[in-house]
């Protein structure tokens, strides 16, 4: 009766070692797998809260920026049926061109047959008009288009301006101009020097025979 | 009695091997994750960070609303003071 009871248990020895190897295998990966399932959960959290956060912070913006769009289409279009009532379409692009070198070749988007217009000389065509939007202060656009900001209606600006058409530098302001030449005998330059100024004469005059 | 060996042999030698590999590649696939789920989170939270401004936009309308506004009084100014254009 030993030896089967033997026989028996030495596989079944080993059927046990067997099995509380793949229990103990089982628990260990099945913990670890768990430990990292909470830390993907964990981070998942995070991410939704940032997600949330942008959700809620995006909403408007959708809103807010047509409605710009829209406040900018508006005045686009008062800005181009103005320019184009006021000064017509031809030398609205002139005067386009003359500020911005090109932009004429854009057209204007209420007018699309501007691109069709060739953009006269803005000196030759748009003279009066540029004159009358200058007058009208700095805030006029063609005073705007000047980095300097220079303006007719100022009054030392406009002066200084019609100065500066002459090639003097007296405008400038400068801390030395050049001296006025000095004449007379105390001149540090003196013209005619002749040698026979102050001498003797070399020869009386002769009375002539009466 | 030897099939009772056998069976314990192949419990032992290749179902204990098979289930660790599985149960290995499981873990394995886990851990992987879990530094995908971190740069993730983080880039959820710059994000978030990034759109802080955007409540200026508010701002920005308002503004642009005056700006348009203005635009128009000065070109309605503009409209009474100019000549129209004379067709050619």
């Amino acid at each position: 009766m030993g030896m089967p009871a033997a026989g028996i248990a030495a596989p079944g020895v080993v059927m046990i070692v067997a099995v509380v190897l793949i229990v103990l295998a089982l628990v260990y990966f099945l913990v670890a797998t768990i430990v990292a399932l909470r830390r993907i959960s964990s981070g998942l959290d995070e991410v939704i809260v940032g997600v949330g956060e942008i959700i809620e912070k995006s909403a408007p913006v959708n809103e807010i920026v047509l409605a710009i769009n829209e406040q900018l289409d508006a005045g686009v279009d008062a800005l181009e049926g103005l320019l184009v009532k006021k000064a017509g379409l031809e030398d609205s692009m002139g005067l386009i061109d003359s500020v911005y070198p090109g932009a004429a070749a854009a057209g204007l988007r209420n007018f699309p047959e501007s691109t069709e217009i060739e953009p006269p000389h803005i000196g030759e065509t748009y003279t009066l008009g540029t004159l009358t939007l200058a007058r009208l202060g700095r805030e006029a656009p063609i005073a705007a288009a000047s980095p300097a900001g220079a303006v007719l209606r100022n009054v030392e600006g406009g002066s200084l301006a019609a100065r500066e058409l002459y090639p003097s530098v007296r405008h400038t302001s400068p801390q030395k101009l050049p001296r006025s030449p000095v004449i007379g005998t105390d001149a540090p330059v003196q013209y005619e020097q002749r040698e026979d100024i102050g001498a003797p004469r070399k020869r009386l005059p002769t009375r002539p025979p009466s | 009695m030897t099939l009772w060996w056998i069976g314990s042999i192949v419990l032992l030698v290749v179902i204990f091997p098979v289930v660790v590999y599985l149960l290995r590649a499981v873990l394995e696939s886990a851990n992987s994750i879990v530094p995908t789920v971190d740069g993730i989170a983080d880039v959820a939270r710059a994000g978030s960070k990034d759109l802080d401004a955007a409540s200026l936009l508010i701002t920005t309308r308002e503004q642009a609303t005056q700006t348009i506004a203005g635009v128009a009084d000065y070109g309605g100014s503009l409209d009474q003071i100019i000549d129209d254009a004379v067709e050619a």
